[in-house]
């Protein structure tokens, strides 16, 4: 009994805990064992199995009561390490920030909790979301629970959000928070044959979200099916006052919206992404992705983005620029590491501490970020990435003549084991190639998985949406997931 | 140009001078959070989650901070941006808690405007000089750090961390102590007007970056300049700016050059020095706050903005002289001070409404008596005087006794110790203490006759020719009268008597 | 455009990250792999376009000013602020003596 609750996602358990199927404690009590059990896979910095206990406990009570449980009532979630909890460490992965206790709630969380869902733990992360294999967290490499057949070399499984993806996909958790700055959602769950979905920038509030760049950062839901993500991000997103950039509009009910007849849709093929060094395994299912969206109804049409190829470099001067600002603010004098050598003065304390707290990929982006803002650069760099964003922005708002939602594979390749690519920053960067265009242009983007390669590694398809527009996105995702028939599961090793 | 020079070794030098004016806006709440404003409190106790750049934390405007900026803008009939944008200026330090202060770099609030300072005939300030604006743009304040508490430690006091700051950048148009000195005051003049700074400048409000480079008298190239920052006052503006210009000419005729640099004052000992530890940051990588949007101001709110101007300085001013018939004196010091022209306006108003006369026709009185005659019986009296007694309608009682006639400048001033000590009623003063001028012809008269019965050969002298001895018998009447004649009548029938 | 040894040891600076010469020679070719790869951005004629400022089309909101109007944006809350800090002495934070 225990053990299938953790095969369960979250419109399954919330229905069983409303019907009485079983109870919200049953519930969080599986998942906490299946969290303890799972050490292996490093998916947690830390654990908070009392904190999963009361919000069931909470929810069984007011089942009792007779009250509404909320949308998540009774499902309880990794917690991505960039959301700051309230009393609950939060370290954004990072080396400087150990030890930090949150005296506040991040607004996605508390939106979480009020919806009736727990926190099973703090979910392992890229240092600072930098990164997409989960290698450069200081509290270790995340392992994917996937293996390629018939091997055991440790995975990994893609970043940022990489123990949130981990976390699903071994049924550990039904599901978790992710955010996506250029990629973070949508690659790992490619990787970990799981859903999740980046909503339009402004959805969920960034208020209390460790930064890592602030035009790009966007929280998102990562579950077992679209239909779970439509569920989790209803109650992640909404107005938040707190947030400038925060989208002053009404949440639709993505839930009760959803539809997977296409007809009268037209999905967009970009023809630039079809780029050299593109798996034929990802080549093939973005042509069975094409098919089953016909047979939903959709209608498929050429579109060009011809900015394309120009996005990840851009991204790879705005995204840096902007964090080596964010992270200025972690210098040993409020909170986190404080490295103060014998006899140094301010300046050397913040040298030191930030030599010893940040990694060699934090370190590597705030100098790049640096250097591209500094006197006589700032044009050639910035500005110049700034408009480039600007025109891969045009390049979509054009396309929207054309289509009504995009298809395009998440990655250009499956998963690859850990330590494969970590010396070679470069080759690691585009692995986010065709998830970063959205990100540039704050456009909903969502992964599903399609299948898996004959090495038995999970891939994912990509539907990008006009802004506000996740409902076209989820639509058209799981018209891919019933199609798609996706019941692949990593076998148990951990 | 002003006429202000340094007479060097090698011949003549003129000083350059602009000014950085941070300014520091009238607001109840910080520029991006919640936390309170209010100066003094316990350290870090106005500090919120915002302040302290905790993780995760971002910031939102409060509009009044953009609303007195606007309103500050038209004030100096400058350039108002539809369209501003907020940066960052990143650099370290133990004051800025994020690593970088939101301001405005490429799209200030406001563009260029000017002002007219005082003329100075003294001071070598012509009339009509203007002194060019720059821009205003708004943005955050530091913390603050104190380093006398530990041996080894500085400690550091967030709570002005975040409050709304206006820097008000002026164009390179001075060319002496005074007229900077002059610039400072009539810019304080104008937030005070404005109400979008106190203009404190004891606690801070209102404090000056002082650029200064020196030049050959009649070279047109600008020398390199120095940046004394954070100067707390008028006197330490001026005494910078002399002592920088000495030093740099000093420096030049040496042989040396002078630095770009960023320099502080120490009033104790009169001298600037070089400020090495903000030295090697001068690279702020200013960019766009990507927490931010760019700020598009609607024409409804610069409409209500401009709507809710005062009367400025210089306009009231010229209202005062022309419509008021004040002199050009009177009309300074009454409008140097928003609390001097408020008392005086509401007197002006109450006095007139009791008079049922035009306020043009009662100015120069109720000037005479807000600039002299009040603050002198205040001060005579000390601390005897209550100053909550000092209000306007009592004020006005007395000086409609006065236009009437019914008591005399003397009585006036009398009757004022007496409210202010106690509060009565001035009319009621008047009566009980007989503080009141005799204007009853007969009773004058009387007085009269007998004054010209006792003086018969005083008489006879002024009607063969000794006009002189006309104030001897004004004197005399009022001497009989114990200074309650009406002087005005006592004079009118004297003259009709003596023919 | 590329980087040398110092110009790192420059960058490095600014950013306030100490690095000893090995971390800086090895900073030097994989700075300059980035930087030479971004370089193609150099290609696209953007002369005429405006450099995005809102992701999504959307204008600053602006909140009343009323002290403390949402606790979590409020002062007035000392111990949480300090709760964290390395150094909390007497209500302020303590740093290394700076002389100014
Ligand atoms: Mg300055
Ligand atoms: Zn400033």
């Amino acid at each position: 009994m225990m053990s299938d609750l953790t095969q369960l996602g979250v419109k399954a358990i919330r229905d069983g805990v409303s019907g009485g199927d079983f109870t919200a404690r049953e519930v969080a009590e599986a998942f906490n064992a299946a969290v303890a059990g799972a050490a292996a896979l490093n998916a947690f910095i830390v654990t908070t199995p009392d904190h999963a206990l009361a919000a069931a406990d909470a929810v069984d009570e007011r089942r009792a009561q007779g009250e509404a449980l909320g949308v998540m009532g009774g499902v309880p979630i990794g917690m991505k390490d960039l959301f700051c909890t309230k009393g609950v460490q939060t370290t954004a992965a990072s080396h400087i920030l150990e030890g930090f206790i949150p005296q506040y709630e991040s607004t996605v969380s508390s939106n979480l909790w009020a919806a009736g869902a727990g926190m099973l733990g703090k979910l392992n992360l890229d240092q600072f979301a930098m990164g997409s294999s989960n290698e450069t967290s200081y509290f270790g490499n995340v392992s994917s629970p996937w293996r390629k057949d018939g091997t055991n070399a440790a995975m990994s499984p893609g970043g940022s959000s990489g123990g949130s993806a981990a976390s699903v996909s071994a049924r550990i958790a039904p599901a978790a928070t992710g955010t996506d700055t250029g990629g973070s959602i949508r690659q790992p769950a490619a990787f970990a044959g799981i859903c999740g979905i980046k909503p339009t920038y402004g959805r969920c509030s960034r208020w209390g979200v460790v930064a890592f760049a602030s035009s790009l950062d966007q929280a998102g839901p990562m579950a077992h099916s679209v239909e779970d993500c439509a569920i989790m991000l209803g109650a992640m997103a909404g107005f938040d006052p707190k947030d400038a950039t925060s989208l002053k509009m009404d949440v639709p009910d993505w839930e009760a919206a959803l539809d997977a007849d296409l007809k009268g849709k037209r999905i967009g093929i970009p023809r630039e992404y079809r780029m050299e060094g593109t798996d034929q395994a990802i080549l093939d299912s973005w042509e069975q992705g094409k098919a089953w969206l016909r047979d939903a109804g959709a209608e498929i049409v050429d579109i060009s983005l011809p900015h394309t190829k120009y996005a990840l470099p851009a991204y790879y001067i705005i995204a840096p620029a902007e964090a080596s600002s964010n992270l200025a603010r972690y210098d040993g004098v409020r909170y986190g590491l404080r490295d103060l050598p014998e006899g140094s003065g301010l300046q050397d304390m913040y040298a030191a501490t930030r030599a010893a707290g940040f990694g060699d990929e934090v370190k590597r982006r705030v100098l790049i970020g640096t250097y591209v803002l500094s006197a006589g650069f700032y044009d050639a760099y910035y500005t110049q990435a700034q408009k480039i964003r600007a025109l891969v922005a045009q390049d979509f708002a054009q396309a929207w003549a054309q289509c009504d939602a995009i298809l395009a594979p998440t990655t250009p390749t499956a998963s690859f084991p850990l330590g494969s690519l970590s010396d070679d920053p470069l080759t690691m960067y585009l692995n986010d190639v065709f998830a970063v265009p959205a990100s540039l242009a704050g456009l909903p983007a969502m992964s599903v998985p399609c299948g898996v390669t004959s090495e038995g590694l999970p891939l994912g398809l990509q539907l990008v949406g006009k802004a506000f527009d996740e409902q076209g996105v989820l639509n058209a995702g799981l018209a891919i997931e019933e199609r798609a028939g996706f019941t692949a599961k990593p076998e148990k090793w951990w | 140009m002003s006429n202000y020079r340094i007479q060097g070794a090698t011949g003549e030098w003129e000083v350059v001078i602009g000014l950085e004016v941070h300014a520091q806006v009238t607001s109840n709440s910080k520029l991006f959070s919640g936390a309170d404003t209010t100066f003094g409190a316990e350290p870090n106790t106005q500090v919120s989650l915002v302040d302290a750049a905790m993780p995760g934390m971002l910031p939102v405007p409060n509009r009044e901070c953009i609303r007195q900026a606007v309103r500050t803008g038209m004030a100096i009939e400058a350039q108002i941006n539809k369209y501003s944008r907020f940066d960052r200026k990143n650099y370290f330090y133990a004051d800025l808690p994020q690593g970088y202060q939101i301001s405005q770099l490429y799209h200030p609030i406001v563009g260029e405007g000017s002002l007219t300072i005082d003329a100075d005939d003294k001071a070598g300030i012509p009339e009509d000089k203007v002194i060019g604006i720059e821009r205003i743009h708004v943005e955050q304040d530091a913390g603050k750090l104190m380093h006398d508490q530990h041996p080894t430690m500085s400690y550091v006091d967030l709570n002005r961390c975040g409050v709304a700051l206006m820097e008000i950048v002026s164009k390179p148009d001075m060319t002496s102590p005074a007229e900077a000195g002059a610039y400072v005051r009539k810019l304080r003049s104008i937030l005070r007007y404005v109400g979008s700074c106190d203009g404190n400048m004891e606690q801070g409000s209102m404090r000056a970056d002082v650029n200064v480079s020196v030049r050959k008298v009649g070279d047109t190239e600008l020398g390199t300049r120095t940046e004394t920052k954070n100067v707390n006052s008028v006197r330490f503006v001026m005494a910078v700016i002399e002592g920088e210009a000495r030093r740099q000419v000093a420096l030049i005729e040496d042989g040396g050059t002078v630095v770009q640099e960023t320099r502080l004052y120490d009033p104790d000992r009169n001298e600037t020095r070089s400020m090495r530890s903000k030295e090697d940051a001068h690279d702020y990588r200013y960019f766009p706050d990507p927490d931010l949007l760019p700020l598009e101001l609607e024409q409804d709110f610069l409409d209500a903005c401009r709507a809710s101007l005062p009367e400025l300085p210089d306009a009231k001013r010229a209202r005062y002289t022309d419509a008021l018939g004040l002199t050009p004196y009177n009309a300074r010091e009454l409008t140097a001070e928003v609390e001097t022209f408020a008392r005086f306006e509401t007197l002006l108003a109450a006095t007139a409404g009791l008079l049922g006369k035009g306020e043009e026709a009662v100015a120069t009185q109720v000037a005479n008596w807000s600039l002299s005659v009040a603050p002198g019986v205040m001060n005579a009296l000390g601390d005897e005087a209550n100053p909550a007694h000092a209000t306007a309608a009592a004020q006005a009682a007395i000086l409609k006794m006065q236009a009437a006639g019914e008591i005399s400048g003397g009585q006036a001033k009398e009757i004022y110790e007496i409210v202010l000590k106690t509060g009565r009623e001035p009319g009621e003063i008047a009566e009980t203490e007989g503080l009141k001028q005799q204007s009853d012809t007969g009773a004058i008269e009387a007085v009269i006759d007998e004054v010209l019965a006792s003086n018969t050969d005083k008489v006879e002298q002024y009607k063969s020719g000794k006009d002189k001895l006309f104030g001897f018998f004004v004197g005399q009447t009022m001497k009989a009268m114990q200074g309650k004649g009406n002087p005005a009548v006592v004079n009118q029938l004297l003259k009709d008597k003596l023919g | 455009m590329s980087v040398n040894k110092a110009d790192v040891a420059k960058i490095a600076s600014l950013a306030r990250i100490r690095m000893d010469d090995a971390a800086l020679e090895r900073m030097v070719p994989e700075l300059n792999n980035i930087l030479g790869w971004v370089e193609q951005l150099g290609e696209v004629d953007t002369s005429g376009v405006e450099p995005m400022t809102a992701v999504i089309a959307n204008t600053l909101r602006l909140r009343d000013d009323v002290v403390d109007a949402d606790p979590l944006t409020a002062g007035g809350r000392r111990e949480d602020v300090l709760a964290n800090a390395p150094a909390a002495e007497h209500g302020f934070f303590g740093v290394p003596k700076v002389i100014e």
